[in-house]
């Protein structure tokens, strides 16, 4: 039996994923990165090799990709995450179109073909509104996690709104929304609303075409999924694992080598 | 970057151009500053030495002091928001920076509006600072086709123009001069494109980044024999370059398209990035905007050809014109794709870039990409960031 490994090693996680030659996935791990971006994703994918009960020499083919990419010289080769994204959403739903990845420090839109081959895609430059980090900052200024400030989002009773998307700001104005006694669930909701904003705007730039889905680990806020099919008007299909579709998709990449 | 027989020549004519400006007070000959699409047959008609910030300011970029002399404009109050040419010419001039310590001191300032508006503000400040004339040549920027009236308004600012050098020169303009200078001028833009018209071979034996670097002396020097004989002289070596099968990136594999101005300060990197992917760029709107200055001048319409001509460069264009300009360009040049540069520091070039692409990529099925960056300021660009966005847009022409 051949073993297939993706590493997708970003800017704030490390995730690894093993498959087998159906793409069924036979272990994963997920990793902060730390101070040493190569040393999370080795572990990331000691950790997935071991949940799936094996060794290295059992994997044929590994395949990089993220931002830390060009430092696994292990792997056969590496991608850019905008292509693994694509390929392992495309092995997962293979009628997606439009394909939005947020992660910790870019957001992509994608406009996916056949085979979850790119056809065309845009990313956030040079700003952090409307990534994965500007929610991290402002759930931190609320003292919650990621999944309590989806949460809180969720049971919101009046529509306030953020006026500035840059991350460093927009801090301070929930900082100041706080002191004016304003409610957590409301300031939540303001700030997933407001990412949303940037979102439909990355995602209109390829323009929308079904099905769409969401990847990266800010498709697991339900609440930012929910106000993006809102204003978007179609559903969106969020895979089990999204955060890991990247280092699937790197592994299905690993296999057709 | 390919290196040419003909670099070497380029280098001493370009050494000896700005030691000549350098020493033009020495040699009681006048000094002009002006913008990259003025019009520099008056001047060299007039034994006027034309010399020009916006290729200067590439010089600081390309030997790594643009950053530096940015930021001594900025301490001095000028806008972060800022063109990066004017304030790293600015601050060339402040202190005196970069490659050839300061430009020669102008007697005069001429403008043309064909690029940009900022110029107009830009020169003011250098008018202010030397007491000299300024003159400016307002070239309306064409929304659509050309039209009469816009040449009608541009010819009668140039017989203006001839009157303004005569009465700061005090001599009459020199006509017999102006016309072997149109001439002069017209035979290097010839050349110019017939050497950009190289890129339609397969392999092409140029690309975008020799031509970045090839484009000074048909800025600087157009209108006099020394630019036709240098441009003569490349053409035939690519003449021969294509004879052999050369390509100026090994084993070419994808053709394509570089919009906007160059990434002067990434320049090396950008060359041997795009050359290990085996992506070349065998043309560009910037370099082939000279191509454009070109008027049948053999006429007794002279000045309505040459108004029409620095009415037509591409950045002086609507987004129609562009839309068809580049679906064209990747019909002649047979390109697989488009590379955008968003230059934060060039408005008037920047805008409409998501919509040209997005029409573009509609009418060829040609991909497009967008990369934000600054042509003068190294602040401005990621390598991570580029190389995600670059190398993404590269894997999608593989299968």
């Amino acid at each position: 039996m051949s073993y297939f490994a993706g590493i997708d090693v970003g800017s704030l996680t490390a995730k690894a994923v093993i498959i087998d030659r159906d793409n069924k996935i036979l272990g994963s791990h997920i990793l902060g990165i730390g101070q040493d971006s190569l040393k999370a994703g080795m572990d990331a994918y000691g950790e997935a090799l071991k949940k799936a009960g094996l060794k290295r020499e059992d994997v044929t083919s590994i395949v990089s990709t993220g931002y830390s990419r060009k430092r696994f010289t292990e792997a056969a080769m590496q991608k850019t995450e905008i292509s693994c994204h694509a390929r392992g959403i495309a092995a997962v739903f293979p009628s997606v179109r439009t394909l939005l990845d947020v992660g910790g420090q870019d957001s992509k839109s994608m406009k996916v073909g056949g085979e979850g081959r790119v056809l065309d895609f845009a990313m956030n430059d040079k700003c952090a509104a409307g990534t994965g980090r500007f929610v991290d900052v402002m759930a931190a200024a609320l003292s919650l996690t990621l999944d309590g400030l989806s949460d809180a989002a969720l049971s919101f009773k009046e529509e306030l709104s953020l006026s500035s998307t840059c991350t460093v700001f927009g801090e301070s104005e929930v900082v100041s929304l706080l002191s004016q006694g304003q409610s957590v669930p409301d300031i939540a909701w303001a700030i997933v609303k407001s990412i949303a904003d940037r979102l439909v705007s990355l995602v209109k730039r390829v323009g929308i075409e079904q099905d769409i889905a969401m990847s990266g680990g800010m498709a697991k806020n339900r609440a930012l999924v929910a106000r993006l099919e809102d204003r978007i008007g179609f559903d969106i299909l969020v895979p089990p694992e999204p955060q890991l579709m990247g280092a699937f998709g790197a592994a299905i990449i690993a296999k057709g080598r | 970057m390919t290196r040419f027989r003909v670099s070497e020549t380029m280098k001493e004519l370009m050494a000896s151009y700005y030691l000549e400006a350098k020493n033009a007070a020495y040699n009681n000959t006048p000094v002009a500053w002006i913008t990259s699409g003025g019009p520099v047959e008056f001047l060299y008609a007039m034994g006027v030495i034309p010399v020009y910030p916006e290729n200067y300011a590439p010089m600081c970029a390309i030997t790594r002091v643009s950053k530096d002399l940015i930021e001594v404009s900025e301490a001095a109050g000028y806008s972060p928001d800022l063109c990066s040419y004017a304030k790293t010419d600015i601050g060339a001039d402040m202190t005196q920076g970069g490659p050839i310590m300061g430009l020669p001191k102008p007697d005069m300032l001429i403008v043309g509006t064909n690029i940009c508006h900022t110029v107009v503000k830009w020169f003011d400040v250098h008018a202010r600072k030397y007491n000299v004339p300024l003159f400016v040549i307002d070239m309306p920027y064409l929304h659509d086709d050309m039209t009469e009236d816009a040449i009608g308004y541009v010819v009668r600012q140039f017989g203006a123009f001839k009157g303004f050098l005569s009465a700061v020169l005090k001599r009459p303009f020199n006509e017999d001069r102006f016309r072997e200078t149109l001439f002069l001028a017209a035979q290097v833009s010839d050349l110019w494109e017939k050497v950009l018209s190289m890129g339609k071979k397969k392999p092409s034996p140029l690309n975008s980044f020799d031509t970045f670097i090839h484009l000074a002396p048909i800025v600087t020097l157009r209108g006099t024999q020394r630019a036709v004989d240098y441009y003569t002289q490349f053409y035939a070596e690519l003449e021969e370059l294509v004879a052999q099968g050369f390509g100026s990136v090994p084993d070419e594999g994808i053709r394509l398209l570089w919009d906007n101005l160059p990434i002067w300060y990434k320049i090396k990197y950008l060359s041997e990035f795009f050359a290990k992917h085996r992506a070349a760029f065998v043309v560009s709107t910037y370099t082939n905007s000279w191509a454009a200055i070109q008027g049948n001048i053999n006429t007794d319409h002279a000045l309505e050809e040459l108004a029409r001509a620095y009415l037509s460069p591409y950045i002086n264009r609507g987004f129609r014109y562009r839309i068809d300009y580049l679906v064209r360009l990747i019909e002649e040049f047979s390109l697989d794709g488009v590379v955008f540069h968003s230059d934060r520091s060039c408005k008037p070039y920047s805008i409409g870039q998501y919509i040209v692409k997005e029409e573009v990529t509609k009418r060829t099925g040609k991909p497009g990409l967008i990369i934000e960056a600054d042509m003068n300021d190294p602040r401005a660009f990621s390598d991570a960031q580029f190389e995600t966005r670059a190398e993404a847009f590269l894997e999608g022409f593989e299968r």
